[in-house]
């Protein structure tokens, strides 16, 4: 117990000395918001194998590590090289870009937004006369009861703050990317607000990537709301290096008729962990909720899931794939509640799992509760290898048994990425995939 | 072409062909037929290559050389193509991906120029034509969603695009509505040339009235029991198996 009250004690004291930094500067909802988050965090402990949701994650080896967090913007470890790496032209003129969890106006550029479209460091709002996110920014994300949402809302700093307004179309893809650029390890808390109002569109990729291979932590919580008739594709993707660690918290509300899409990539970190919670605020709602991890060497990534019909004529569908390598471990934890009265609700989801060693293991857990009748779900998951058959029909045709798996294992993870519909970010995600999985391979 | 001679092979332990002797040549048509269990499609992936199988007797020469020393995707580079009876389906991977991937390892082998992206893309088209398929579904996922049909239709334009010299087809009228057994033979009917050798494995008569083979083999308890002509074929629509059967049983 010592040890982890040490622990805490560490993130307290954060807390603290954020906390005389922010003196003065902030609207008195946010340092109360803050207040709040701190007071629950004090009552709150680290989450331990014994808890059944981390179960499977054991957080022990990021929560020895001495982090530091940062009050300064530092663009000495960007290179405009690196950045162009984790960066894409569709977005040149409607980005956001934190470096060590601060706003990096150098780096940002909104230009090419629409008029009325907000995408904005939150400080701008904490201090300034617009008041707009006071209701929603912290509104989803459950600060009372998580102990690692509690601590990034006590230490709520900058910010992305996404308002697209009622009835408009975005066709610029919005991009949210947070940067670790540090020589020491530093811990950094992005985050997220989106609002999509009435009968808005938009497509926002948040994104996480390291610029040095120093081992940082992320503690990030995104809140997204999507208002009635409104269609939001979020696109979430944390390519850090190998050695960071990731625990990340999308909190999701959807309201009468409208369509969230979410695809969450993990590819990065050392332990990574993503949570991420829907919930049906009415009827005619559909959900997409789709990720894909591919983890090597050492690494464990986890991924839990809810999706909360509440209401009749909702759908969702779930589609988490997983390629692992080496002695890596993945962690899948989907549930769908269905409540009593979510009458014609259809529900799929499926976790498909491809080991390309005998050392990797997979813990999945598709759940399904249902309460209501007349309804149609299906849930599933697969754990295997790639199959003598596919290997066999490549070399067929000509195609040697080596790049045969080559392929199948792209292919694999090809069913995703191919649904972005971002030119750029697919392309680049192929390059990334087939790196990562040290195979050269043409493709187109 | 192509010369079996006393070849024997098992999977799992089980002898399948037990001394099949066959021999092709360049410009014909051989149909397989028999009862199930015969070993039809055993052969069909023997030939191949297919992991599953061990040839335990026998030999195989192709041009000349011996067939079984090359290992699967040898085979295919050499002009060996197998139509399978059940196409698998790859999510992911573009059929133009695969099938340019497919056309380059062979060009590459026979030192042929390799194409782009864009000249593979009008041989493709070209080729599709062949066997009547849908532009739609040069960007899909290899077999994935396709139906019974459409599968059928992707193996013969694999083969339209690999251009081989000894082509087996695995039981391809499977499955196959009247219609798209029509599309899918005259697509082979084209490409059968003077130069190449085709195979059809095949449980009925009827893909038969398509495509005109030169020879009709039985096969029966893994080895080659009757040959004859086309009207073998038709023969054995009418009477059945039973008469070789006795026939063999008896000997």
């Amino acid at each position: 117990m010592a040890q982890a009250a040490r622990e805490k004690e560490n993130y307290s004291a954060a807390c603290r000395a954020f906390t005389k930094t922010r003196a003065g500067l902030d609207q008195p909802w946010l340092t109360a918001l803050r207040e709040r988050a701190a007071e629950s965090f004090q009552g709150l402990s680290f989450p331990t194998t014994r808890d059944e949701e981390w179960k499977y994650t054991n957080v022990a080896p990021l929560l020895e590590k001495q982090f530091r967090q940062l009050f300064d913007l530092d663009l000495s470890g960007v290179q405009a090289k690196r950045l162009e790496s984790v960066t894409f032209p569709e977005a040149r003129e409607s980005r956001l870009v934190f470096v060590n969890g601060i706003y990096a106006a150098e780096l940002s550029n909104t230009s090419g937004l629409p008029d009325g479209v907000q995408v904005a460091n939150l400080s701008q709002f904490a201090s300034g006369s617009d008041q707009f996110p006071e209701a929603a920014l912290g509104s989803l994300a459950d600060h009372e009861n998580d102990t690692f949402t509690a601590l990034n809302t006590a230490l709520i700093g900058d910010g992305a703050v996404v308002r697209i307004p009622r009835g408009r179309a975005i066709e610029q893809p919005i991009h949210l990317l947070f940067l670790t650029a540090a020589t020491e390890q530093i811990v950094a808390y992005p985050r997220v607000l989106i609002v999509a109002e009435e009968g808005s569109m938009a497509t926002v990729v948040e994104s996480y990537a390291s610029l040095q291979n120093e081992s940082c932590f992320n503690n990030a919580v995104t809140e997204v709301i999507v208002n009635p008739g409104a269609s939001l594709d979020h696109y979430r993707l944390q390519q850090e290096s190998e050695r960071a660690f990731h625990i990340g918290t999308t909190r999701v509300r959807q309201e009468q008729g409208s369509r969230y899409r979410s695809l969450a990539i993990s590819l990065g970190a050392e332990i990574s962990r993503h949570t991420l919670n829907v919930e049906h605020r009415a009827e005619q709602i559909e959900t997409i909720i789709d990720g894909l991890y591919i983890v090597t060497g050492s690494q464990h990534v986890d991924n839990h899931t809810s999706i909360d019909h509440a209401h009749p004529h909702c759908q969702s569908s779930q589609l988490y794939k997983g390629i692992l390598d080496g002695r890596a471990r993945a962690v899948f934890n989907g549930k769908v509640f269905v409540r009593e009265g979510a009458l014609l609700t259809d529900a799929r989801q499926l976790n498909k799992n491809l080991l390309l060693s005998g050392t990797a293991t997979v813990d999945t857990k598709p759940q399904l509760e249902i309460l209501a009748d007349d309804v149609k779900c299906s849930h599933g998951a697969t754990v295997g290898q790639l199959e003598e058959e596919e290997i066999f029909y490549l070399a067929s045709r000509g195609i040697s048994s080596e790049r045969a798996r080559a392929l199948l294992t792209f292919g694999f993870a090809g069913e995703l990425i191919e649904r972005i519909g971002i030119r750029s970010v697919r392309e680049g995600l192929d390059r990334t995939v087939l790196d990562k999985l040290h195979q050269s391979l043409e493709v187109e | 072409m192509l010369e079996i001679r006393n070849l024997h092979a098992t999977i799992d332990g089980k002898e399948i062909l037990k001394g099949l002797d066959l021999t092709i040549r360049a410009g014909e048509v051989h149909a397989i037929m028999g009862p199930n269990g015969s070993g039809k499609s055993t052969l069909a992936k023997v030939l191949a290559g297919h992991p599953s199988y061990e040839v335990t007797g026998g030999e195989v020469l192709y041009q000349g050389e011996n067939l079984l020393e090359l290992a699967p995707d040898e085979r295919a580079r050499s002009g060996v193509f197998l139509a399978f009876q059940y196409p698998i389906e790859i999510p992911g991977v573009s059929n133009a991906n695969f099938l340019r991937m497919a056309y380059n390892e062979k060009a590459k082998h026979e030192g042929q120029e390799e194409l782009d992206p864009l000249e593979f893309d009008d041989l493709l088209k070209e080729k599709m034509k062949i066997v009547e398929m849908d532009q739609s579904f040069i960007n899909r996922a290899v077999n994935e969603g396709f139906s019974g049909g459409e599968k059928k239709r992707n193996e013969i334009l694999q083969m339209a695009v690999l251009n081989p010299h000894l082509a087996v087809l695995d039981e391809t009228d499977s499955g196959l509505d009247i219609d798209a057994l029509r599309v899918v033979a005259n697509g082979v009917n084209k490409l059968a040339s003077k130069e190449n050798a085709i195979i059809l494995v095949t449980h009925y008569q009827r893909l038969l009235d398509y495509i005109q083979p030169d020879f009709v083999h039985v096969l029966y308890k893994g080895r080659i029991v009757k040959s004859g002509g086309k009207e073998l074929a038709l023969e054995l629509e009418t009477r059945g198996y039973d008469w070789i059967r006795t026939a063999v049983n008896a000997a």
